[in-house]
Protein backbone atom coordinates (compact mmCIF):
# COMPACT_ATOMS: atom_id res chain seq x y z
CA UNK A 1 0.00 0.00 0.00
CA UNK A 2 2.50 2.52 0.84
CA UNK A 3 4.50 2.93 -1.97
CA UNK A 4 8.27 2.35 -1.45
CA UNK A 5 9.70 6.01 -1.95
CA UNK A 6 7.36 7.10 0.92
CA UNK A 7 9.32 4.70 2.73
CA UNK A 8 12.56 5.39 1.82
CA UNK A 9 11.64 8.97 2.74
CA UNK A 10 10.28 8.58 5.94
CA UNK A 11 13.63 5.68 6.43
CA UNK A 12 15.63 8.67 5.48
CA UNK A 13 14.59 11.41 7.15
CA UNK A 14 14.69 9.24 10.66
CA UNK A 15 18.29 8.11 9.30
CA UNK A 16 19.49 11.66 9.18
CA UNK A 17 17.65 12.72 12.66
CA UNK A 18 20.04 9.90 14.32
CA UNK A 19 23.28 10.79 12.98
CA UNK A 20 22.33 14.74 12.74
CA UNK A 21 25.64 15.59 14.44
CA UNK A 22 26.26 18.98 15.75
CA UNK A 23 29.32 19.62 13.09
CA UNK A 24 26.50 18.51 10.31
CA UNK A 25 23.93 21.61 11.15
CA UNK A 26 27.10 23.72 12.35
CA UNK A 27 27.56 23.61 8.73
CA UNK A 28 23.87 24.34 7.75
CA UNK A 29 23.59 27.20 9.94
CA UNK A 30 26.78 28.55 8.66
CA UNK A 31 25.51 27.98 4.61
CA UNK A 32 22.56 29.67 6.27
CA UNK A 33 24.24 32.61 7.72
CA UNK A 34 26.56 33.14 4.51
CA UNK A 35 23.67 32.86 2.30
CA UNK A 36 21.30 35.38 4.05
CA UNK A 37 24.45 37.94 4.54
CA UNK A 38 25.11 37.85 0.76
CA UNK A 39 21.71 38.03 -0.21
CA UNK A 40 21.63 41.45 2.38
CA UNK A 41 23.78 43.23 -0.81
CA UNK A 42 20.40 43.48 -2.50
CA UNK A 43 19.03 45.26 0.68
CA UNK A 44 20.35 48.75 0.06
CA UNK A 45 18.46 49.39 -2.86
CA UNK A 46 15.84 46.72 -2.06
CA UNK A 47 15.25 47.29 1.00
CA UNK A 48 15.36 44.38 4.35
CA UNK A 49 15.40 41.14 3.24
CA UNK A 50 13.76 42.55 -0.33
CA UNK A 51 11.24 44.73 1.38
CA UNK A 52 10.92 48.25 0.29
CA UNK A 53 9.77 51.27 1.94
CA UNK A 54 6.22 52.19 0.69
CA UNK A 55 5.72 53.19 -2.50
CA UNK A 56 9.41 53.24 -3.97
CA UNK A 57 10.38 53.16 -7.32
CA UNK A 58 12.95 50.85 -6.66
CA UNK A 59 10.83 47.39 -6.49
CA UNK A 60 10.32 44.93 -4.00
CA UNK A 61 12.13 41.58 -3.92
CA UNK A 62 10.84 39.63 -1.27
CA UNK A 63 8.68 36.87 -1.93
CA UNK A 64 9.34 36.55 -5.78
CA UNK A 65 9.55 33.19 -6.98
CA UNK A 66 13.22 31.79 -7.78
CA UNK A 67 12.75 30.71 -11.31
CA UNK A 68 11.19 34.32 -11.99
CA UNK A 69 13.94 36.44 -10.27
CA UNK A 70 16.41 33.58 -12.21
CA UNK A 71 15.15 34.89 -15.49
CA UNK A 72 15.20 38.61 -14.90
CA UNK A 73 18.65 38.32 -13.95
CA UNK A 74 19.62 36.56 -16.72
CA UNK A 75 18.18 39.19 -18.80
CA UNK A 76 19.37 42.03 -16.90
CA UNK A 77 23.06 40.30 -17.91
CA UNK A 78 22.24 39.48 -21.66
CA UNK A 79 20.39 43.05 -21.94
CA UNK A 80 17.38 41.86 -22.90
CA UNK A 81 15.46 44.16 -20.22
CA UNK A 82 16.46 47.10 -19.89
CA UNK A 83 18.14 48.71 -17.11
CA UNK A 84 19.58 52.19 -15.12
CA UNK A 85 21.63 50.20 -13.01
CA UNK A 86 20.96 46.05 -12.07
CA UNK A 87 22.41 45.37 -16.07
CA UNK A 88 25.72 46.13 -14.60
CA UNK A 89 25.37 45.02 -11.15
CA UNK A 90 24.42 41.73 -12.52
CA UNK A 91 27.06 40.96 -14.35
CA UNK A 92 28.82 40.81 -10.92
CA UNK A 93 27.00 37.89 -9.82
CA UNK A 94 28.11 34.07 -10.76
CA UNK A 95 24.94 31.74 -11.67
CA UNK A 96 25.41 30.33 -8.30
CA UNK A 97 25.27 33.68 -6.63
CA UNK A 98 22.32 34.83 -8.39
CA UNK A 99 20.59 31.09 -7.76
CA UNK A 100 21.58 31.36 -3.87
CA UNK A 101 19.90 35.10 -3.96
CA UNK A 102 16.51 33.84 -5.74
CA UNK A 103 16.63 30.85 -2.91
CA UNK A 104 16.59 33.85 -0.34
CA UNK A 105 14.10 36.18 -1.43
CA UNK A 106 11.61 33.28 -2.56
CA UNK A 107 11.22 32.36 1.22
CA UNK A 108 11.16 35.89 2.39
CA UNK A 109 7.63 37.29 2.83
CA UNK A 110 6.44 39.87 0.73
CA UNK B 1 28.99 24.58 23.44
CA UNK B 2 27.12 26.41 20.81
CA UNK B 3 23.69 25.77 23.04
CA UNK B 4 25.71 27.31 26.24
CA UNK B 5 26.77 30.45 23.92
CA UNK B 6 22.94 30.63 22.94
CA UNK B 7 21.85 30.43 26.71
CA UNK B 8 23.90 33.01 27.82
CA UNK B 9 23.45 35.34 25.26
CA UNK B 10 19.74 34.68 25.69
CA UNK B 11 20.18 35.95 29.49
CA UNK B 12 22.33 38.88 28.12
CA UNK B 13 19.72 39.89 26.13
CA UNK B 14 16.65 39.87 28.90
CA UNK B 15 18.50 41.84 30.90
CA UNK B 16 19.69 44.59 28.07
CA UNK B 17 15.91 44.63 26.27
CA UNK B 18 15.17 45.83 29.92
CA UNK B 19 17.77 49.29 29.16
CA UNK B 20 17.03 49.58 25.76
CA UNK B 21 13.49 51.27 26.39
CA UNK B 22 15.44 54.22 28.53
CA UNK B 23 18.26 54.51 26.19
CA UNK B 24 17.50 57.24 24.49
CA UNK B 25 16.31 59.64 27.75
CA UNK B 26 19.82 58.53 29.76
CA UNK B 27 23.24 57.43 28.93
CA UNK B 28 23.16 54.55 30.94
CA UNK B 29 25.07 52.02 29.37
CA UNK B 30 25.41 48.00 30.94
CA UNK B 31 28.87 46.74 31.90
CA UNK B 32 29.07 44.17 29.32
CA UNK B 33 27.46 43.60 25.63
CA UNK B 34 28.26 41.35 23.21
CA UNK B 35 29.53 43.57 20.91
CA UNK B 36 29.85 46.83 20.74
CA UNK B 37 29.79 49.26 17.77
CA UNK B 38 31.39 52.83 17.82
CA UNK B 39 29.48 55.40 15.32
CA UNK B 40 26.30 55.53 14.04
CA UNK B 41 26.49 56.28 10.53
CA UNK B 42 25.56 54.15 7.16
CA UNK B 43 28.45 51.21 8.76
CA UNK B 44 27.92 51.27 12.66
CA UNK B 45 24.09 51.42 12.68
CA UNK B 46 24.09 48.75 9.66
CA UNK B 47 26.75 46.39 11.76
CA UNK B 48 24.35 47.49 14.87
CA UNK B 49 21.40 45.90 13.00
CA UNK B 50 22.58 43.13 10.97
CA UNK B 51 24.52 41.62 14.37
CA UNK B 52 21.09 41.61 15.68
CA UNK B 53 19.18 40.60 12.48
CA UNK B 54 21.79 37.50 11.62
CA UNK B 55 21.99 35.95 14.85
CA UNK B 56 18.12 35.40 15.23
CA UNK B 57 18.17 38.37 17.91
CA UNK B 58 20.68 36.27 20.26
CA UNK B 59 23.51 38.13 20.26
CA UNK B 60 23.24 41.57 22.22
CA UNK B 61 24.62 44.96 20.99
CA UNK B 62 25.42 48.44 22.52
CA UNK B 63 25.59 51.47 19.82
CA UNK B 64 27.61 53.89 20.67
CA UNK B 65 27.18 57.67 18.46
CA UNK B 66 27.35 61.30 20.08
CA UNK B 67 25.03 62.52 17.27
CA UNK B 68 21.06 61.79 18.41
CA UNK B 69 20.11 61.80 14.59
CA UNK B 70 21.02 59.93 11.53
CA UNK B 71 21.79 62.90 9.34
CA UNK B 72 22.47 61.75 5.92
CA UNK B 73 25.65 62.57 3.93
CA UNK B 74 24.43 61.13 0.52
CA UNK B 75 21.54 64.17 -0.33
CA UNK B 76 22.58 66.65 1.65
CA UNK B 77 24.29 68.60 -1.53
CA UNK B 78 20.29 68.72 -2.43
CA UNK B 79 20.06 71.05 0.82
CA UNK B 80 22.80 73.06 -0.75
CA UNK B 81 21.04 73.41 -4.15
CA UNK B 82 17.71 74.32 -2.49
CA UNK B 83 15.47 71.44 -3.58
CA UNK B 84 15.76 69.54 -0.17
CA UNK B 85 16.07 70.66 3.67
CA UNK B 86 18.11 69.42 6.64
CA UNK B 87 14.88 67.56 8.45
CA UNK B 88 14.26 65.28 4.75
CA UNK B 89 17.41 63.93 4.76
CA UNK B 90 17.40 63.12 9.03
CA UNK B 91 16.53 59.77 10.20
CA UNK B 92 16.25 58.97 14.44
CA UNK B 93 17.58 55.99 15.94
CA UNK B 94 14.72 54.98 17.42
CA UNK B 95 13.94 52.29 15.11
CA UNK B 96 16.74 50.09 16.29
CA UNK B 97 16.05 50.14 19.75
CA UNK B 98 12.52 49.69 19.40
CA UNK B 99 12.63 47.03 16.21
CA UNK B 100 15.77 45.40 16.94
CA UNK B 101 16.81 45.98 20.78
CA UNK B 102 20.07 47.57 19.95
CA UNK B 103 20.84 49.90 23.14
CA UNK B 104 21.89 53.15 21.69
CA UNK B 105 24.27 55.33 23.54
CA UNK B 106 24.48 58.83 22.91
CA UNK B 107 27.84 59.86 23.65
CA UNK B 108 31.44 59.59 22.85
CA UNK B 109 34.28 57.34 23.44
CA UNK B 110 36.79 58.03 25.51
CA UNK B 111 39.17 55.41 24.77
CA UNK B 112 39.19 51.70 23.80
CA UNK B 113 41.28 49.14 25.41
CA UNK B 114 42.01 45.65 23.06
CA UNK B 115 43.77 44.19 25.88
CA UNK B 116 41.35 44.20 28.23
CA UNK B 117 38.25 44.41 25.61
CA UNK B 118 36.32 46.87 27.03
CA UNK B 119 35.52 50.43 25.92
CA UNK B 120 35.39 53.89 27.76
CA UNK B 121 32.70 56.71 27.83
CA UNK B 122 33.99 60.28 28.76
CA UNK B 123 31.95 59.87 32.32
CA UNK B 124 33.89 56.74 33.49
CA UNK B 125 31.40 54.18 32.04
CA UNK B 126 33.15 50.74 31.27
CA UNK B 127 31.64 48.65 28.64
CA UNK B 128 33.32 45.34 27.83
CA UNK B 129 32.75 43.28 24.56
CA UNK B 130 33.38 39.88 23.12
CA UNK B 131 33.83 41.62 19.55
CA UNK B 132 34.33 45.34 19.26
CA UNK B 133 32.77 46.67 15.61
CA UNK B 134 34.90 50.36 14.91
CA UNK B 135 33.37 53.03 12.51
CA UNK B 136 34.13 56.00 13.09
CA UNK B 137 34.34 57.79 9.50
CA UNK B 138 36.76 60.18 8.34
CA UNK B 139 37.94 63.28 10.36
CA UNK B 140 38.82 66.57 8.72
CA UNK B 141 42.27 67.07 9.12
CA UNK B 142 41.64 70.69 9.69
CA UNK B 143 46.12 70.97 10.21
CA UNK B 144 47.00 70.02 6.77
CA UNK B 145 45.80 73.49 5.77
CA UNK B 146 47.61 76.13 7.56
CA UNK B 147 44.74 79.03 9.38
CA UNK B 148 41.79 76.40 8.83
CA UNK B 149 41.65 75.31 12.09
CA UNK B 150 40.75 78.53 13.50
CA UNK B 151 38.36 79.87 10.38
CA UNK B 152 36.47 76.81 10.75
CA UNK B 153 36.12 77.33 14.24
CA UNK B 154 34.81 80.66 13.78
CA UNK B 155 32.11 79.58 10.90
CA UNK B 156 34.17 81.89 8.30
CA UNK B 157 35.22 78.53 6.29
CA UNK B 158 33.12 75.93 6.61
CA UNK B 159 33.65 71.93 5.32
CA UNK B 160 29.69 70.96 4.85
CA UNK B 161 31.06 67.42 4.23
CA UNK B 162 29.67 66.04 7.33
CA UNK B 163 26.06 66.95 6.74
CA UNK B 164 24.21 68.79 9.55
CA UNK B 165 24.63 71.98 11.18
CA UNK B 166 26.97 72.94 8.21
CA UNK B 167 25.33 72.16 5.83
CA UNK B 168 22.44 74.77 6.85
CA UNK B 169 25.27 77.16 7.20
CA UNK B 170 26.86 76.88 4.03
CA UNK B 171 23.02 77.25 2.82
CA UNK B 172 22.98 80.57 4.41
CA UNK B 173 26.23 81.90 3.36
CA UNK B 174 25.06 80.83 -0.84
CA UNK B 175 22.09 82.74 0.00
CA UNK B 176 24.04 86.26 1.43
CA UNK B 177 26.69 86.02 -1.84
CA UNK B 178 25.81 88.24 -3.97
CA UNK B 179 24.85 87.78 -7.47
CA UNK B 180 27.96 88.24 -9.19
CA UNK B 181 30.16 86.43 -6.43
CA UNK B 182 32.47 83.49 -6.61
CA UNK B 183 31.71 80.74 -4.25
CA UNK B 184 35.29 78.09 -4.15
CA UNK B 185 35.06 74.96 -3.65
CA UNK B 186 38.20 72.93 -2.72
CA UNK B 187 39.07 69.42 -3.41
CA UNK B 188 41.79 67.30 -1.46
CA UNK B 189 43.91 64.68 -2.85
CA UNK B 190 42.13 60.95 -3.38
CA UNK B 191 40.98 59.23 -1.44
CA UNK B 192 38.93 61.08 0.95
CA UNK B 193 35.44 60.20 1.39
CA UNK B 194 32.84 60.55 -1.32
CA UNK B 195 35.15 60.82 -4.63
CA UNK B 196 31.61 61.97 -6.81
CA UNK B 197 30.70 64.48 -4.11
CA UNK B 198 33.20 67.75 -4.29
CA UNK B 199 31.29 67.84 -8.53
CA UNK B 200 27.67 66.83 -7.52
CA UNK B 201 28.13 69.62 -4.73
CA UNK B 202 29.62 72.38 -7.72
CA UNK B 203 26.48 71.04 -9.82
CA UNK B 204 24.01 72.03 -6.86
CA UNK B 205 25.49 75.13 -6.27
CA UNK B 206 25.60 76.22 -10.51
CA UNK B 207 22.09 74.86 -10.32
CA UNK B 208 21.37 77.61 -7.32
CA UNK B 209 23.03 80.12 -8.95
CA UNK B 210 21.25 79.53 -12.21
CA UNK B 211 17.80 79.77 -11.28
CA UNK B 212 18.73 82.91 -8.31
CA UNK B 213 21.95 84.89 -8.91
CA UNK B 214 23.29 84.16 -12.59
CA UNK B 215 26.13 86.38 -12.93
CA UNK B 216 28.05 84.20 -10.25
CA UNK B 217 30.40 81.47 -10.62
CA UNK B 218 31.56 78.19 -8.88
CA UNK B 219 35.29 77.57 -9.02
CA UNK B 220 36.40 74.09 -8.15
CA UNK B 221 39.76 74.06 -6.88
CA UNK B 222 41.18 70.33 -7.91
CA UNK B 223 44.09 69.19 -5.84
CA UNK B 224 43.90 65.86 -8.33
CA UNK B 225 44.99 66.17 -12.25
CA UNK B 226 41.31 65.64 -13.02
CA UNK B 227 37.53 65.45 -11.99
CA UNK B 228 38.35 62.22 -9.90
CA UNK B 229 34.66 60.34 -10.72
CA UNK B 230 32.14 60.30 -13.31
CA UNK B 231 34.17 62.88 -15.36
CA UNK B 232 33.16 63.08 -18.58
CA UNK B 233 29.77 63.14 -17.29
CA UNK B 234 29.84 65.68 -14.98
CA UNK B 235 32.31 67.63 -17.67
CA UNK B 236 29.55 67.06 -20.24
CA UNK B 237 26.39 68.49 -17.98
CA UNK B 238 28.59 71.29 -17.17
CA UNK B 239 29.79 72.30 -20.47
CA UNK B 240 25.61 71.87 -21.96
CA UNK B 241 24.05 73.64 -18.79
CA UNK B 242 26.72 75.59 -16.67
CA UNK B 243 28.87 76.81 -19.05
CA UNK B 244 29.49 80.18 -18.15
CA UNK B 245 29.06 79.24 -14.08
CA UNK B 246 31.38 76.53 -13.35
CA UNK B 247 35.31 76.66 -13.96
CA UNK B 248 37.13 73.95 -13.26
CA UNK B 249 40.86 74.33 -12.20
CA UNK B 250 43.03 70.85 -11.89
CA UNK B 251 46.39 70.34 -9.82
CA UNK B 252 45.61 73.24 -7.06
CA UNK B 253 46.80 71.72 -3.70
CA UNK B 254 45.97 73.77 -1.32
CA UNK B 255 48.23 75.09 1.49
CA UNK B 256 46.65 77.56 3.11
CA UNK B 257 43.71 80.27 4.24
CA UNK B 258 43.36 83.75 4.73
CA UNK B 259 40.12 84.14 6.17
CA UNK B 260 40.27 87.84 6.99
CA UNK B 261 40.48 88.49 2.95
CA UNK B 262 38.52 85.49 2.09
CA UNK B 263 41.76 84.22 -0.06
CA UNK B 264 43.17 80.64 -0.49
CA UNK B 265 46.77 80.00 -1.07
CA UNK B 266 48.45 76.66 -3.11
CA UNK B 267 51.66 75.26 -3.35
CA UNK B 268 52.01 75.92 -7.19
CA UNK B 269 49.03 78.06 -8.44
CA UNK B 270 48.24 81.78 -7.73
CA UNK B 271 46.03 82.21 -4.76
CA UNK B 272 42.44 83.01 -5.26
CA UNK B 273 39.84 84.99 -3.57
CA UNK B 274 36.18 84.59 -4.00
CA UNK B 275 33.11 85.66 -1.63
CA UNK B 276 32.07 82.21 -0.21
CA UNK B 277 35.02 79.37 0.69
CA UNK B 278 34.52 75.87 1.32
CA UNK B 279 37.85 74.15 1.88
CA UNK B 280 38.10 70.54 2.32
CA UNK B 281 40.76 69.64 3.75
CA UNK B 282 43.02 66.14 4.00
CA UNK B 283 40.71 63.37 5.67
CA UNK B 284 41.80 60.41 7.35
CA UNK B 285 40.00 57.86 9.59
CA UNK B 286 38.31 59.54 12.41
CA UNK B 287 40.11 60.12 15.94
CA UNK B 288 39.36 56.68 18.00
CA UNK B 289 41.00 54.64 15.04
CA UNK B 290 43.89 56.72 15.49
CA UNK B 291 43.90 57.38 19.11
CA UNK B 292 43.56 53.37 19.80
CA UNK B 293 46.90 52.61 16.80
CA UNK B 294 43.79 50.82 14.46
CA UNK B 295 44.90 53.71 12.11
CA UNK B 296 48.47 51.40 11.23
CA UNK B 297 48.37 52.39 7.57
CA UNK B 298 50.52 55.66 7.52
CA UNK B 299 48.92 56.92 10.43
CA UNK B 300 45.72 57.27 8.65
CA UNK B 301 43.75 54.11 7.55
CA UNK B 302 42.91 50.96 9.07
CA UNK B 303 44.73 47.82 7.93
CA UNK B 304 41.73 44.75 7.78
CA UNK B 305 41.58 41.31 6.88
CA UNK B 306 39.07 42.15 4.11
CA UNK B 307 37.37 38.30 4.52
CA UNK B 308 35.74 39.82 8.05
CA UNK B 309 36.83 43.04 8.43
CA UNK B 310 38.73 42.58 11.19
CA UNK B 311 41.75 44.90 12.27
CA UNK B 312 44.91 43.90 11.49
CA UNK B 313 46.74 44.83 14.54
CA UNK B 314 43.76 44.44 17.44
CA UNK B 315 42.23 40.76 17.82
CA UNK B 316 38.64 40.99 17.85
CA UNK B 317 37.89 44.38 16.93
CA UNK B 318 36.46 44.88 13.32
CA UNK B 319 36.73 48.18 11.51
CA UNK B 320 34.44 49.31 8.40
CA UNK B 321 33.08 52.05 6.39
CA UNK B 322 35.42 55.13 5.44
CA UNK B 323 38.29 54.47 7.87
CA UNK B 324 39.43 51.45 6.18
CA UNK B 325 42.47 51.10 3.92
CA UNK B 326 40.03 50.52 1.03
CA UNK B 327 40.54 47.62 -1.27
CA UNK B 328 41.64 48.82 -5.26
CA UNK B 329 38.69 50.58 -6.90
CA UNK B 330 36.88 50.74 -3.92
CA UNK B 331 35.32 54.06 -2.93
CA UNK B 332 34.52 55.44 0.41
CA UNK B 333 30.96 55.80 -0.07
CA UNK B 334 27.81 55.35 2.37
CA UNK B 335 26.50 52.52 0.50
CA UNK B 336 30.30 50.45 0.42
CA UNK B 337 30.21 51.02 4.22
CA UNK B 338 27.10 50.20 4.71
CA UNK B 339 27.72 47.07 2.51
CA UNK B 340 30.80 46.57 4.45
CA UNK B 341 28.88 46.09 7.53
CA UNK B 342 27.06 43.54 6.37
CA UNK B 343 30.28 41.05 5.40
CA UNK B 344 31.60 42.25 9.32
CA UNK B 345 28.18 41.38 11.23
CA UNK B 346 28.18 38.21 9.34
CA UNK B 347 31.99 37.24 10.42
CA UNK B 348 31.09 38.62 14.00
CA UNK B 349 28.05 36.20 14.26
CA UNK B 350 29.84 33.00 12.76
CA UNK B 351 32.76 33.42 15.28
CA UNK B 352 30.53 34.42 18.22
CA UNK B 353 28.34 31.14 17.41
CA UNK B 354 31.24 28.78 16.42
CA UNK B 355 30.36 28.70 12.66
CA UNK B 356 32.22 29.03 9.75
CA UNK B 357 33.27 32.36 8.04
CA UNK B 358 31.61 33.37 4.86
CA UNK B 359 34.60 32.09 1.91
CA UNK B 360 33.08 34.19 -1.18
CA UNK B 361 31.82 37.64 0.99
CA UNK B 362 31.45 40.73 -2.07
CA UNK B 363 30.07 43.98 -1.54
CA UNK B 364 28.10 46.04 -3.96
CA UNK B 365 27.88 49.78 -4.40
CA UNK B 366 25.77 52.38 -6.58
CA UNK B 367 26.53 56.14 -6.23
CA UNK B 368 24.52 58.68 -7.64
CA UNK B 369 24.99 62.05 -7.91
CA UNK B 370 22.45 64.98 -8.84
CA UNK B 371 23.54 67.37 -11.64
CA UNK B 372 20.34 69.20 -11.08
CA UNK B 373 17.73 69.17 -8.63
CA UNK B 374 16.15 65.97 -10.95
CA UNK B 375 19.02 64.95 -13.33
CA UNK B 376 21.00 62.01 -12.03
CA UNK B 377 24.30 60.26 -13.21
CA UNK B 378 25.29 57.05 -11.47
CA UNK B 379 28.92 54.64 -10.81
CA UNK B 380 27.88 51.34 -10.01
CA UNK B 381 30.50 48.53 -9.26
CA UNK B 382 30.40 44.81 -7.78
CA UNK B 383 33.78 43.79 -5.53
CA UNK B 384 34.47 40.07 -5.30
CA UNK B 385 36.48 38.34 -2.61
CA UNK B 386 39.38 36.96 -3.64
CA UNK B 387 40.91 34.50 -1.12
CA UNK B 388 44.42 34.17 -2.99
CA UNK B 389 45.36 37.47 -2.71
CA UNK B 390 43.11 38.76 0.42
CA UNK B 391 41.62 41.34 -0.84
CA UNK B 392 38.38 42.69 -2.88
CA UNK B 393 38.90 42.70 -6.74
CA UNK B 394 35.55 44.36 -9.11
CA UNK B 395 34.39 41.40 -11.20
CA UNK B 396 35.28 41.79 -14.82
CA UNK B 397 32.69 43.05 -16.90
CA UNK B 398 30.68 44.68 -14.12
CA UNK B 399 29.78 47.69 -12.98
CA UNK B 400 29.45 51.18 -15.22
CA UNK B 401 27.93 54.38 -15.29
CA UNK B 402 24.89 55.86 -16.70
CA UNK B 403 25.43 56.89 -20.59
CA UNK B 404 24.14 60.72 -19.47
CA UNK B 405 22.07 62.47 -17.04
CA UNK B 406 18.48 61.51 -17.17
CA UNK B 407 15.49 62.24 -14.91
CA UNK B 408 14.43 58.56 -14.03
CA UNK B 409 17.59 57.95 -12.14
CA UNK B 410 17.04 61.14 -10.09
CA UNK B 411 13.74 59.30 -9.14
CA UNK B 412 15.78 56.02 -8.51
CA UNK B 413 18.06 57.89 -6.51
CA UNK B 414 15.67 59.57 -3.50
CA UNK B 415 14.06 56.31 -3.53
CA UNK B 416 17.76 54.57 -3.43
CA UNK B 417 18.17 56.89 -0.69
CA UNK B 418 14.65 56.13 1.36
CA UNK B 419 15.32 51.99 1.21
CA UNK B 420 19.12 52.66 2.15
CA UNK B 421 18.00 54.58 5.24
CA UNK B 422 15.45 51.87 6.21
CA UNK B 423 17.96 49.12 5.51
CA UNK B 424 20.54 51.27 7.79
CA UNK B 425 18.75 52.44 10.41
CA UNK B 426 14.80 51.14 10.62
Amino acid sequence: MTPPANLMTSWALALAALIGTTSAMAQDASTALHQRANAAMCANCHGSDGRTVKDSAVPAIAGLPRDYMIAQMKAFKEGSRPATVMHQIAKGFSDAQIASMADYFAAQKR
Amino acid sequence: MQRRTLLQTGLALGSLSALAGCASLTSKAPAKAQVVVIGGGYGGATAAKYVRMLSDYKISVVLIEPNTTFISCPMSNLVLGGSKNLAQITTTYAALSSQHGVMVVHDRVASIDTQKKTVSLPNGTVIGYDKLVVSPGVDMNFDSVEGLQAANASGQILQAWKAGAETTALRKQLEAMPDGGVYALTVPEAPYKCPPGPYERASQVAHYFKQAKPKSKVLILDANPDVTSKAPLFKKYWADNYKDIIEFRPNHKVLAVDAKNSIIQFDIQESVRADVLNVLPAMRAGSIALQTGLANVNNRWCGINYQTFESLVAKDVHVLGDAILAAPAMPKSGHMANSHAKVAAAAVVAQLSDLSVNPTPFVTNTCYSYVSDKQVIHVASVHQYNAEEKTFKTVPGSGGLSAEANALEGTYAWNWAQNIWADTLL
